[in-house]
């Protein structure tokens, strides 16, 4: 490779491609200038990503993957006798509720801007395999402090594995290595959860990062940048990812850094939703919790997974109803038709139904936190088939839009 | 379009927070209603009040095995003598964990299973409930204890402060035949007076909060200075993207 600079810099540079890197994923990362709000979200996705790693590192060095130690080992030793450990534990149990929230949001974004379309859709995909890794990693850690919701939730969760027709009983036992969630079931837990799913997930942002960066960014107006380029071929309505959005994403981490101190320092049990109250108590298998509910961030499919009857007390199709909540998202690329790709320019009433998605959406991870009752288990009925329908009936209704004129350039709205 | 952006985003906010309160007041619906225990953790008085209490009754039967005699003397200001001559009945190291006088073996025999641990008792139950449940017990001939309690029904821990606080019956109100507890009423004073009782089980209580958290003001107080920080750091990076931006249109 040919020089091009002398000093330190150009040694490394003949040998690894540091300033090229640099320049193609930051310095000369080129960027549409009309990013919104939607968009700090993928920076701060990383940003927790990074807060969970270091975190559970050092909650590692002191954590004990033992049943008869595990619930003691965080709850004496890491929120009592560890320098600081209750803050890196509160950290950490903060960190993976704003994980969801934090993807949540990202995924919305993607959603209303059509960025999941036509080149994007290995994005898309890479960020789903990203979700369903970070709930592996969500519902696995949540069993390592070993505490009454730590043990019903997980019971819970892997019960549904049996109902899979000739094979769950087998699977099930197969998945917690032991008849019964026990010592066995921990310590796999606790392997995959800071060894084998935390390598997926590098691995899958890793793929995410590079997809995004070939294609580039889409953007709040659904324009590609790069049908208008200037004579040095830079794209006129891209900015340099650095300096420009790396100023404003520290922003952005700011604000975030508020709201989660907010939540570590003043209220880190969140009112018993980011830390059940029953998991102050250790697991008792013999004792079963008047009311087991999932953490949040898994309610809106514990709800669509208890909507649907069951089938000759078999609690099979609400399993595959909930696996197909998740599934359909995957194919959302080809779903949706029109070839309009930001809510701006798309039908008055397609914003509704987006609208009318998100309330489904939250009004199911309410219920999926809530104890059944006929009532509720109506009204989880209706928004589950609101979720599908707005999936699976995509490719004909937005056929049938009328969309405003796009402009040619972004907008600096 | 930024306008209809706001809105939106207004929108959502609002559904979200009117979805979680009515969700919350669901959830919340049902059962005794618990009395506010407005316990006051910076309050050292009331702590090594509660820490007395607590030493003195509470640890007879159930342990407290996560919390360190010589952390609550560095926590409620107590010196290493006032613990172990006033909180440390069974002669434990200074540096060691609060447990039970009465053996697992003698409790189960006595009451039919171990007393839970009160270490994260607060956490789990909440303070407000623990002071419903701990001025709720009231004489009821048909438990074996002579005592039923009105936010835990049929328990089996017997009135250990029957002395101090008397005689207490339950009050019903009828309305259409269903009777419905609603409180109880004292009709025989015991050593204390009501209002002294409930204040030593607020102290108990505050001290059951504190051993449940022993970290919790502190947490309070350094979230404030992380804070201000914040709000500081935020005021730079603000001002530096301005300054970054200004060329962009």
């Amino acid at each position: 490779m040919e020089q091009k600079s002398n000093g330190l810099m150009g040694w490394v540079d003949a040998r690894y491609p540091a300033t090229k890197t640099w320049e193609k994923h930051l310095a000369k990362y080129y960027t549409p200038k009309n990013f919104n709000f939607w968009y700090f979200f993928g920076s701060l996705a990383f940003m927790v990503l990074v807060i969970q790693i270091l975190s559970g590192v050092f909650l590692t060095m002191f954590y004990k993957p033992d049943t008869a130690l595990a619930f003691q080992s965080v709850e004496m030793g890491i929120m009592r006798d560890v320098e600081w450990g209750w803050l890196i534990r509160y950290f950490h149990s903060t960190g993976a509720s704003a994980f969801f929230i934090v993807v949540y949001l990202h995924m919305f974004r993607a959603l209303i801007y059509g960025s999941y379309k036509k080149p994007r859709e290995l994005i898309w995909i890479f960020g789903m395999l990203i979700f369903l890794a970070l709930m592996a990693e969500g519902f696995m850690g949540y069993l390592l402090p070993w505490g009454q919701m730590s043990f019903w939730g997980a019971q819970v969760i892997i019960n549904l594995v049996s109902a899979i027709p000739f094979v769950g009983e087998g699977l099930s036992t197969w998945v917690r290595g032991d008849f019964v969630i026990g010592d066995a079931t921990l310590n796999r837990f606790f392997s995959l959860h800071v060894a084998a799913i935390p390598l997926i997930l590098i691995g899958l942002i890793f793929a995410h990062i590079v997809a995004l960066h070939e294609v580039g960014s889409n953007n709040p107006d659904g324009v590609e940048i790069k049908k208008n380029k200037d004579a040095n071929g830079i794209p006129k309505d891209g900015i340099p990812f650095h300096p420009y959005y790396s100023v404003k994403d520290i922003v952005g981490v700011i604000v975030f850094l508020m709201f989660f101190s907010i939540v570590v320092f003043f209220m880190p049990e969140m009112f018993g939703y980011f830390l059940e109250h029953a998991n102050f108590e250790p697991a008792n298998p013999l004792k079963t919790p008047e009311h087991i509910a999932p953490v949040w961030y898994f309610t809106p499919y514990y709800s669509i997974l208890r909507a649907v009857p069951s089938i000759a007390g078999s609690a099979f199709p609400g399993v595959i109803a909930m696996g197909a909540a998740i599934v359909v998202m995957f194919f959302l690329p080809w779903l949706d038709r029109n070839p309009v790709k930001s809510i701006r320019y798309r039908a008055g009433w397609y914003k509704v139904l987006v609208a009318i998605f998100v309330v489904t959406f939250i009004v199911l991870g309410i219920l999926g936190t809530l104890s059944v009752t006929d009532g509720r288990t109506l009204l989880a009925q209706v928004c589950t088939a609101y979720y599908f329908a707005f999936f699976l009936l995509m490719p004909i209704y937005t056929k049938l839009e009328k969309n405003k004129p796009v402009p040619e350039r972004v907008t600096m709205k | 379009m930024k306008k209809a952006m706001i809105k939106t985003i207004l929108v959502l906010l609002f559904t979200t927070i009117a979805m979680i309160s009515t969700g919350l007041a669901m959830a919340a619906g049902g059962g005794y209603p618990k009395t506010p225990a407005n316990v006051d953790v910076d309050d050292m008085a009331s702590l090594q009040r509660g820490a007395k209490v607590f030493t003195d009754y509470c640890l007879s039967c159930h342990s407290a095995k996560f919390v360190r005699f010589n952390r609550v003397a560095t926590d409620l200001g107590l010196t290493e003598a006032e613990v172990m001559g006033n909180l440390n009945h069974l002669g434990v190291k200074f540096g060691a964990t609060m447990t039970a006088v009465m053996t697992d073996d003698y409790s189960k025999e006595a009451f039919g299973a171990v007393p839970p641990d009160l270490s994260l008792v607060a956490r789990s139950r909440g303070v407000d409930w623990l002071y419903t449940y701990l001025t709720g017990f009231y004489a009821d001939s048909a438990k074996t204890t002579g005592h039923n309690n009105v936010i835990f029904r049929d328990v089996g821990m017997p009135n250990i402060f029957w002395k101090q606080e008397g005689v207490k019956q339950a009050v019903y109100e009828e309305h259409d035949g269903v009777k419905t507890l609603v409180g109880v009423e004292v009709v025989e004073q015991g050593t204390m007076a009501p209002e002294e009782f409930n204040l030593m089980i607020r102290d108990l209580v505050a001290f059951l909060s504190y051993i449940g958290e022993p970290n919790q003001s502190y947490r309070k107080s350094l979230g404030i200075y992380v804070l201000v920080f914040l709000f500081i750091f935020f005021g730079f990076a603000y001002a530096m993207k301005k300054d970054y931006w200004k060329d962009v249109h």
